[in-house]
């Protein structure tokens, strides 16, 4: 069965040209970078080359990037740095739709004695700015806020958010896992002092992700050990995952065009074409400013996983807002933060795009998702009910 | 990713007996869309007072949808008193397994069919005994006792798979803990029980909590509530605002405002409406 894969959100299929540059640093150039004979040290060079590649992706300095194992451990460097360094300052600031890596970490962080502020969004998943810029107090050691949202694409308004935060003398931390690669992103038009990224979110590998640290932010390792990264990251670098990382970058730079064109026009196409056909649904943060690669669309009166392992037997892969598809059994935190009620946050499925998905696979979900709702609303007590009660 | 067995999948994507009987002998509801999934059983007897069909309508995963389905199947050709000696561990073993968190999916087939079967013979479904101890899916200590003695639970974990209970807000957490550690044999110290209250502290205790607890809840939604009188372990309130008539002031009389003093007054309290 072909795979249609618009899950691109939660991972992305490596390039060929990603793979082809990585395979080198396998069996052949193995060495270790912090070795004194050539044949490991040399690789130096590579390690540098990626790192220019990504900080040029993000408008940074090369020796601005620190490279991580990805998004999370990016995530915790960053507000582990700042709090060791501020160690006086027992206040900081986050959304309340934040991908685990930072919820789970700043409700850590509450519970060992911090004051944590949780700013809310808007219906449609905009942040409460205003509330934001109030809450910030002398002792805020950290403002963490995404730069767009895992679950329905939504953007912040990060260049203002952070100009502002940093102007009152307070860190600004952004995890762009989902935005790097899908819309530009420039660090040195604004207040951002820390950025996370991940790799195998736009077609490198997984294991690798990137911290950026502006120039002069004070900084405290959070894995000690050995002296690689400048001291500020211990462990062997993962060579092949960070020449992968840099080669991703270079290509995530070249297809930015394509990503914020034809694959906005597919994305836009589906979501149409969903809302258009399929009655009862809507567009989760629709009216905001959005990923152009992100759809989460919400189908009242159905279960998201039901949805999800029926596309499943078309080779559709995508991701729910629902609260089967987790141990948990409250829908996504995001969805409830929005106010989505429950009849839609329970069916919200969302739908990734990449530079790699084709109109003949949104095609062929705009043909499959109909019947498919409908056949699950036919066994569902509660649609024959609100279809009658919205004749009325 | 669930790990479903073949039997779960066949179900789920063949369900069986989907639909409703227009005039059937039994009927039997569970769930709500706020909980994520529901279920609306019917059947209908044979002569012989044999069921002769069953049918669900299911909203929910593919694990409630396919325990809906074999519940049905499992159900057709029995008597009454044959069908109501069906388990959800039965279910589950009907589909060769269900994955531990979904647990509660099986026993909403459960729940259903003693539904039914009371509606066939007219009887109510007493409500669960005891107090509420997770607010969130309206699960209540009894409940929980009886799980964690019955299935040998050991863990919260175990606790939320089987009755959804804790899988909310997690606020009860502790609550289900403790029950776990009473039944399981990890008694804590007993606590002293306080002194009890004199009848002007009981209801002096009884308006404060109404005041300070309750009415702000009721006031968002339009609603208010009066003291009446207390007798004894009695407390008679009267409902005002959008409160009056609403569907759903029951539920709000038990579970939040008998539960809230059941908590902060007195263990024994019950609340009832006086009707002007």
């Amino acid at each position: 069965m072909k795979i249609i894969y618009v899950d691109n959100n939660a991972t992305t299929k490596v390039a060929p040209e990603v793979l082809d540059a990585m395979l080198p640093y396998f069996s052949e150039r193995y060495g270790n970078a912090s070795s004194m004979h050539s044949f490991g040290g040399g690789l130096i060079v590579d390690i540098r080359r990626a790192r220019t590649q990504v900080a040029d992706l993000i408008g940074a300095r090369p020796e601005e990037i620190l490279f991580t194992s990805g998004g999370t451990e990016s995530d915790a460097t960053a507000i582990h740095a700042a709090l060791q360094s501020y160690p006086h300052k027992r206040h900081i600031v986050t959304s309340r739709v934040e991908h685990p890596a930072i919820k789970n970490l700043f409700e850590r962080y509450e519970k060992n004695g911090y004051r944590v502020t949780f700013i809310p969004v808007d219906g449609q998943g905009r942040l409460d700015q205003n509330a934001l810029f109030e809450s910030l107090r002398e002792d805020t050691a950290i403002v963490s806020i995404m730069w767009a949202n895992n679950e329905t694409g939504v953007i912040n308004s990060i260049d203002e958010i952070s100009r502002e935060v940093r102007s009152r003398g307070i860190l600004f931390h952004t995890d762009a896992v989902q935005t790097v690669g899908k819309i530009p992103i420039d660090v040195s038009h604004n207040g951002v002092d820390l950025l996370s990224m991940s790799g195998h979110k736009f077609h490198g590998p997984k294991g690798i992700g990137a911290l950026y640290i502006r120039k002069g932010t004070k900084f405290k390792p959070m894995v000690v050990g050995g002296h690689q990264e400048g001291g500020r990251r211990a462990g062997t670098e993962n060579v092949p995952g960070i020449v992968g990382m840099g080669k991703a970058c270079e290509l995530a730079g070249r297809h930015l065009g394509d990503v914020g064109t034809r694959v906005r026009q597919l994305r836009d196409k589906l979501e149409h074409a969903l809302l258009h056909s399929v009655p009862r649904s809507m567009a989760n943060g629709g009216q905001a400013e959005r990923l152009p690669n992100t759809t989460s669309i919400a189908f009242e009166y159905v279960e998201g996983e039901a949805i999800l392992l029926m596309m499943n037997e078309y080779g559709i892969c995508a991701s729910s807002g629902s609260a089967c598809t987790s141990g948990s059994l409250e829908p996504s935190h995001v969805l409830r933060a929005m106010g989505v009620p429950f009849t839609a946050a329970h069916g919200s499925i969302r739908y990734s795009l990449s530079h790699y998905s084709t109109e003949e696979e949104i095609d062929f979900i705009i043909a499959k998702m109909p019947p498919l709702i409908e056949r699950l609303r036919e066994m569902s007590p509660f649609w024959k009910q609100a279809a009658e009660a919205a004749l009325h | 990713m669930w790990e479903y067995t073949d039997k779960v999948k066949d179900h789920f994507l063949n369900p069986r007996n989907v639909g409703v009987i227009e005039d059937p002998d039994g009927v039997g509801e569970v769930g709500s869309l706020s909980c994520g999934d529901a279920l609306t059983l019917f059947f209908k007897l044979d002569a012989q007072g044999r069921i002769k069909e069953a049918k669900f309508q299911t909203f929910g995963c593919a694990s409630a949808i396919a325990s809906s389905s074999a519940l049905t199947e499992m159900m057709i050709g029995k008597t009454l008193e044959e069908a109501e000696k069906i388990t959800n561990d039965d279910i589950a073993s009907f589909l060769g397994e269900l994955p531990k968190e979904k647990m509660h999916c099986s026993v909403m087939g459960q729940e259903a069919l003693e539904k039914a079967i009371a509606c066939y013979r007219g009887e109510t479904i007493k409500k669960p005994e005891g107090n509420l101890i997770c607010e969130c899916f309206g699960i209540t200590d009894r409940q929980i006792e009886a799980a964690v003695r019955d299935h040998r639970l050991f863990t919260i974990e175990d606790v939320t798979g089987h009755l959804k209970a804790g899988g909310g807000c997690g606020k009860c957490h502790e609550n289900i803990q403790s029950i776990i550690d009473q039944v399981q044999g990890k008694p804590k110290a007993m606590r002293p029980e306080p002194a009890p209250l004199t009848n002007i502290q009981k209801i002096r205790l009884i308006e404060e909590t109404l005041e300070r607890e309750i009415k702000p809840t009721l006031h968002q939604d339009g609603g208010d509530i009066e003291l009446v009188d207390v007798d004894g372990h009695r407390v008679m309130v009267k409902l005002r605002g959008t409160c009056a008539g609403c569907k759903a002031s029951q539920v709000t009389l038990k579970n939040t405002v008998e539960a809230k003093l059941r908590e902060l007054v007195s263990k024994d309290l019950v609340v009832e409406e006086v009707r002007s």
